[in-house]
Parts: structure tokens; sequence; C-alpha cells
């Protein structure tokens, strides 16, 4: 199983000289599974490259959306292969007891906002709610509500394997938890991340950044330095970068968790970075 | 013990920043939690009486109608009515504290409903019945 990171930045796209090396395109990773299956993680900017690369025989993509903040969503519209008419797309997303997915989805993908609605779009589309659990080909995927404002699913993806990536880009799990972190069970996300071989997971502020954005529904370096170790994960990608961050800034905090957790690899996630599995 | 649900996490959360009394129970009626708030009401730290199934809590917390002064049954139990009838439910009991006083306590108790429609738990948020509350 091959996991590319597309689009690394958190809450808004940020191109520029300060953030070339990390990128500045918003959320999105692209799984290759080993039979080939391809899932997009969420649909921020990162996915219209990513639409570009994928290749014209694939017959199937799997968009499996956290979360319909706009950083996670804006690319949708602009993701070519939902214009291959022999193509097969399923999008997933966080259940909602009052709307369908399709309705929420809508909102955005309709005028004023965006030219074309959904039913317009060329692909054979599904729209279904994360389930608990689902398999993709030969991927099982296990999603769960987690604690950010709105609902928000993250998602555990694993091979037949049993390689394991775990992802939940937007997650404050020390919201209201002091000291952090609590037991297990008390843990929001826990179980999607338990011993992962790989956690791509919100790292979005220093410490003192944290302290005035509590409840915002994001993870300081120091969180998920905490969060990575109790649930015993290999290897952590810090991701969602602030869009004010610079790559030294980045590079920074991705030193600070490395000191934090010595015994887990770290690699600042990166638009490029890609993982095997 | 498996994660709970991230409803239930986050109501625990809450509950431990509020000071009024909030009791927490799982889809089984089992104590899950309760904060400092209820620990002054029920007598007993959280701590002692940790996560407590349904039918030994109802024990270590006795419960009476404040008419008869019969215990309660389970089923009139208000936290584990809201829990079978997915319905708020509101009354009043006396509750007997560790040193066998039993003080009158209004309590309301709602279900706890997760984004599936799914049933997670209840919470019962109650206090002392003050002299007029009690006629």
């Amino acid at each position: 199983m091959k996991v590319e990171i597309w689009g690394s930045r958190g809450s808004l796209p940020s191109p520029g000289p300060k953030t070339v090396r990390y990128g500045g395109n918003t959320a999105t990773l692209l799984v290759v599974g080993d039979e080939g299956e391809h899932l997009v993680l969420d649909a921020g900017t990162g996915i219209r490259p990513l639409g570009l690369s994928i290749p014209l025989d694939v017959r199937r993509i799997d968009v499996l959306i956290t979360h319909l903040h706009m950083d996670h969503l804006q690319g949708l519209g602009f993701f070519q292969p939902i214009f291959r008419p022999n193509l097969e797309v399923h999008i997933w997303g966080p259940p909602s007891i009052t709307m369908p997915l399709h309705t929420r989805i809508g909102r955005y993908l309709s005028p004023p906002l965006f030219p074309v609605t959904l039913r317009q779009m060329p692909c054979r589309l599904e729209l279904h709610d994360a389930e608990p659990y689902a398999r993709i080909g030969s991927i099982r995927v296990r999603s769960d509500l987690v604690c950010h404002p709105g609902p928000t699913v993250g998602y555990r993806i694993t091979s037949p394997a049993g390689k394991v990536v775990a992802y939940l880009p937007d997650h404050e799990p020390a919201l209201g938890v002091d000291p952090f972190p609590a037991a297990p069970e008390w843990t929001s996300g826990f179980d999607l991340v338990h011993r992962a071989d790989l956690l791509v997971h919100d790292a979005q502020y220093t410490d003192d950044e944290y302290r005035t954005h509590v409840g915002w529904g994001h993870s300081s370096i120091r969180h998920l330095a905490a969060f990575a170790e109790m649930a015993e994960v290999a290897r952590v990608a810090p991701f969602h970068h602030d869009p004010s961050h610079s790559d030294a800034e980045v590079d920074a905090l991705a030193a600070e968790l490395a000191a934090l957790v010595p015994g887990i690899a770290v690699q600042a996630g990166a638009e490029g970075t890609a993982f095997e599995l | 013990m498996a994660q709970l649900p991230v409803e239930l996490i986050l109501m625990r959360q809450l509950a431990s920043y509020l000071a009024t009394p909030i009791f927490l129970v799982g889809p089984e009626g089992e104590l899950l939690f309760y904060n400092e708030a209820a620990e002054g009401v029920l007598g007993y730290r959280f701590d002692e009486a940790v996560e407590l199934p349904l039918a030994e809590w109802i024990r270590a917390f006795p419960l009476f109608n404040t008419e008869s002064g019969r215990p309660l049954t389970v089923d009139e139990i208000p936290v584990v009515r809201a829990l079978k009838e997915r319905d708020p439910v509101h009354g009043s009991l006396l509750y007997e504290r560790p040193g066998g006083e039993r003080v009158p306590v209004l309590a309301t108790a709602i279900p706890l409903v997760g984004q599936g429609g799914k049933v997670l738990g209840a919470a019962a948020i109650f206090w002392p019945a003050s002299p007029q509350a009690q006629g």
C-alpha cells in the first residue's frame, strides 16, 4: 500500500516562497492499494494536481472526506476524474441526522458558489455516509467520529497485509482534558490510531498558539506527541500545517516532535511525500 | 476497554468543567462517570465508584420514592428510564447518603443519541431539592 501526500496545509491554501517545500495546497492524500485501489483522502486543493495524475485506465476512485470544511472540500469540483464518463466515483463523508451527504456537498457544488452541480458531473457518482466498517476492494476502512467542530470522522485504512495508515487531519483530542492524555478509552480517535504503521495527524499549532485557539478543533505539537506515544504508532506525519507557518517553522515543529517521541519516526507531511507500507 | 464514542467523551469533558452535578451512563446503564459536583451530592468520589454495571451502582446509590419512602425499582430511576424510553425524564426522589441521611433530589435525565441515531447512553443532571420544591 502506498500513501502519497498531495496537500498538507490546513485551513487555507497558502502558496508562496515561504511554503515551497511543504506546499500550500490543502488536505489531500492518495492511497493506492495492493490490488490497485485508489482512495483519495479529502478533497482539498491538492486534489486538483492529484486528479491529473490518475491513469486513464483506473475504473473506480473512492474519495473519503473527513468533514465538509472548505479546506477539505474546495478542490472537488476541480478533480479532473469526475469529468470522465466511464469512471465510477464514490464519495464517502461524515453522516448527519439532518441532511444527506449529497445535499450538504451540493451547498458548495452548485451556483452561485460553483457553476456545475453534482448531478451534472459526467462520472458515475455515488455518495455514501461513512460507515464504521467498510471494504473497498481488498482494503478495510474504518471510520469514527472524532473531536472537531461539526460532524468529522477520522479513517483507519488497513491493507490485506495488515498495514495501517490512520488519517485524522483535523482533531483536538486534548480539548477539555487536563492533563492530556486521559485513559485510551476516554481519548477521541484512539481506536482509529492504535498501533498504526503511519499516523497522519493534525499538528497545526505551537503550544503558545494553542492557548489562544482552544476549541478550534486542532492540536498542538505536544498534543500530537502525547497522542502518538499513547497509541504506539510506528511513524507519524504532522499535518494540516497552519497557513501562517513557513517551511522553517514547520521544520522546527517537526524537530520538536521528534525530540518528544524518540521511539517514533517523524516526517512532516509535505506535498510529494510518499510512504510505502 | 474499547474507546467510547466521541459524543460520550465530549459529554464527560463538558461535565468535568461544570459545577452542576452530572451522572453519565452507557448504553447498558453502566456508570461511566460523575463529576465533582455530583460527588458532593452522592458523598462518594468517582474514584471510589469507578465504572460500575447498572446492577451494582443502583445498590451503591440507594434511591427511594419521595412520597412513600419505598426503594425505587430500576425502571423508575430517571436515567434508566431516559435510556429505555429515549425521552427526557424529570422526577423527584430521595437519595440515601453514605451516613444514612436521606436527601430529596430533583433529577432530569436525557438520552444521548449519537449522529447515527443510536442511543449511546444517558446523562442525569440532579441537584438537592430546595424546601420550596419539596412543598
